[in-house]
């Protein structure tokens, strides 16, 4: 290409600004990075939501019990092929800031409802021999440098009075997809009901029902709900993923959160390299008269000013997805796990140089137009 | 070849007929030219001289195609360049004419090689080919050894060389200078002014030239001067250049 010496030569004809500008697209294309990996995590909660299960919690809330007697009931239904239930634990390891989540499980049916999540079966035989077996997943035993074999302390301050229950680790699991939450702690129900005071025997937490197949997801949530309906515990019963979603809300509105820090972020960019751009092309008045006196056509002049910017908007993307490559991973280990899905996917890649160039495109669109307007005889007149 | 007042028929290069420029700034209206005629043949070199504000440079610009007569027509060998649409007009220029401005002559951040190379960009010469002109050129003004030079490194003599060669590169049709000497000292002026020349004496160069300067204007083989919209031929003359106006 004979014209990319010229512009070229007009990238770097002002270094420090050139740098600025550059500087503003990294760290805006950090910042885009960084909040649709945030986004994604909490949108992602759990793994792979799967089409083909539901979760049944208590109408009121997921922190009210329901009843463990309704399992074999919700098993009985049309179109369900199995079901397992789950207490949530909300202990500590050593320190109070060490987050992981900790599942009083069922050891029966895990793995025919959570079959992604995988123990090797020596390790899974093991764990069902041993009443204070624990199963960790793979993320929070690397986490904790955890070997098989260990004696595992967790403090609780839910059940109980406090102190530590201990658990044996039998095994460790591994997700089948990249996104699959690593970070859970699943030890068994029955350890946990013997220990647990009377008032919360026989209460689980909530349900999670596989199904024959995703087509009777709503046949089968409505059937569930209608068998407990008018009980003393009435059920709500969702996809996964839309609990995931419900899960989400709770802790407030992320989604238009991000999105919101987005479009400033979006339109802050868009403002800063236009204004660039525009004084940029402006103080070169006199040299593109002199371009389109030689006999530069209109529309060459507007393709160097867009190339010139699209090749900052391209460059600036880069180096700051490259930063948030090398930092995103860094800033999950520093959350403990917070955030155990903290994953920049191709597919944000792809958005955020796509991003990238629309934010170049259109800040050099516009004066891109003006110098293409320019008349060359006003041009050499400006002084 | 030498006739009056025209304002017929000519067989010269460049004819100019009933030229007429209108300025609107606001609601007032300044006419800058107004019927003017000028035949000028090849290997001329016609300097226009006149007050300031007298229309040198509305001149220039529209023989030059850059801008466009509110009447009137101007034909270049036998190209009427006064009705073509912007985009023609723009590669018209390309072919035909060189430009040598006073100012903001060339790209700061080309070096003088580049910046000649300009207008063949928009040819299809070869790398190579490009490469032999630009050395020629560059050679023809003197500046050979300076090629990798940024115009910040050249004096303005020397950067006004480096315009002129730019303007001869692609072989135009003739060559538009607006006070190609309007920033430059004496000496350098002379030098500029001795190139200008020679182009025109050895390489039969069609030149006009705007300047204020009557020992800059003294170069050109005839001097026209700008008075109330037309030209008026100066006591010397020579041959070559056939001025009128009214009509
Ligand atoms: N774009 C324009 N709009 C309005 N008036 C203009 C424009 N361009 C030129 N003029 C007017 O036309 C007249 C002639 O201008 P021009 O630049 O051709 O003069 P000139 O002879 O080249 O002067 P100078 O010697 O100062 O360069 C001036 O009065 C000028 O103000
Ligand atoms: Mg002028």
């Amino acid at each position: 290409m004979k014209f990319w010496r010229l512009i070229k030569a007009n990238l770097f004809r002002k270094k420090v600004r050139l740098l600025l500008t550059l500087g503003s697209f990294m760290v805006a294309m950090f910042l885009f990075a960084f909040l649709a990996v945030v986004r994604g995590a909490f949108t992602r909660t759990g793994g792979i939501a799967s089409a083909g299960r539901l979760v049944t919690i208590n109408r009121v809330s997921i922190i009210q019990p329901i009843p463990l007697s309704y399992r074999d009931k919700i098993a009985r239904i049309k179109g369900v092929q199995a079901v397992t239930h789950y207490n949530w634990f909300g202990g500590t390891y050593q320190d109070e800031k060490n987050f992981f989540p900790q599942f009083v499980i069922d050891p029966e049916n895990q793995r025919k409802v959570i079959p992604e999540l995988v123990v090797p079966d020596v390790q899974w035989a093991n764990f069902l021999k041993d009443r204070q077996g624990a199963i960790a997943g793979a993320a929070t035993a690397k986490r904790f440098g955890w070997k098989i074999g260990d004696r595992i302390p967790i403090t609780t301050t839910i059940y109980g009075t406090g102190g530590a229950w201990e658990f044996n680790l039998d095994g460790i699991y591994h997700g089948q997809h990249a996104d699959d939450d690593e970070s859970q702690f699943w030890f068994q129900w029955d350890y946990f009901e013997e220990r647990v005071p009377d008032r919360i025997k026989g209460l689980i937490g909530w349900y999670a029902i596989k199904l024959d197949s995703p087509d009777e997801a709503l046949r089968v949530a409505t059937a569930v709900d209608n068998e407990f309906a008018n009980s003393p515990y009435e059920t709500k019963t969702d996809t996964e993923s839309q609990f995931a979603a419900n899960w989400v809300k709770q802790f407030g509105n992320i989604e238009f959160l991000i999105l919101s820090i987005g479009s400033v972020v979006f339109f802050t960019l868009l403002l800063v390299t236009g204004n660039t751009m525009a004084i940029s092309v402006r103080e070169r008045t006199g040299e593109l008269g002199i371009l389109k006196a030689i006999g530069f056509k209109n529309r060459s002049v507007l393709f160097f000013v867009l190339a010139e910017s699209l090749a900052i908007a391209l460059v600036g993307g880069i180096l700051g997805l490259g930063l948030a490559l090398i930092a995103i991973p860094v800033l999950g280990s520093a959350l403990n796990g917070l955030l155990p899905n903290l994953i920049l996917s191709k597919s944000v890649l792809a958005v955020a140089i796509g991003f990238a160039l629309a934010v170049g495109a259109a800040s050099g669109l516009l004066p891109g137009i003006g110098a293409m307007r320019l008349r060359v005889v006003n041009a050499l007149r400006r002084v | 070849m030498v006739s009056v007042n025209n304002n017929g028929q000519s067989s010269a290069l460049i004819q100019v007929r009933g030229l007429n420029k209108t300025y609107r700034r606001g609601g007032e209206e300044i006419q800058v030219l107004q019927g003017l005629n000028l035949d000028v043949d090849k290997g001329d070199f016609v300097g226009f001289m006149g007050p300031s504000g007298s229309g040198k440079t509305t001149l220039l610009n529209l023989m030059g195609g850059l801008d466009v007569p509110t009447a009137g027509t101007i034909s270049v060998a036998g190209d009427e360049i006064t009705h073509m649409s912007s985009g023609k007009l723009t590669e018209w220029r390309a072919r035909h004419v060189g430009f040598v401005f006073q100012m903001y002559n060339l790209i700061p951040v080309l070096t003088a090689y580049q910046n000649v190379e300009l207008p063949l960009l928009l040819t299809r010469l070869s790398g190579t080919e490009r490469r032999q002109h630009v050395e020629a050129a560059l050679s023809i003004v003197g500046l050979a050894g300076r090629s990798n030079h940024f115009p910040r490194q050249l004096s303005g003599g020397q950067e006004q060389r480096v315009a002129i060669a730019r303007a001869i590169v692609s072989d135009p049709t003739f060559l538009l200078c607006d006070e190609p000497t309007g920033d430059l000292d004496r000496k350098s002026a002379d030098e500029i002014m001795a190139l200008i020349s020679e182009l025109v004496a050895k390489h039969a160069k069609t030149v006009l030239m705007v300047t204020h300067d009557p020992l800059v204007a003294a170069r050109a083989q005839t001097v026209l001067h700008l008075e109330k919209g037309v030209l008026v031929e100066a006591a010397k003359s020579q041959h070559g250049v056939v001025v009128g106006g009214g009509a």
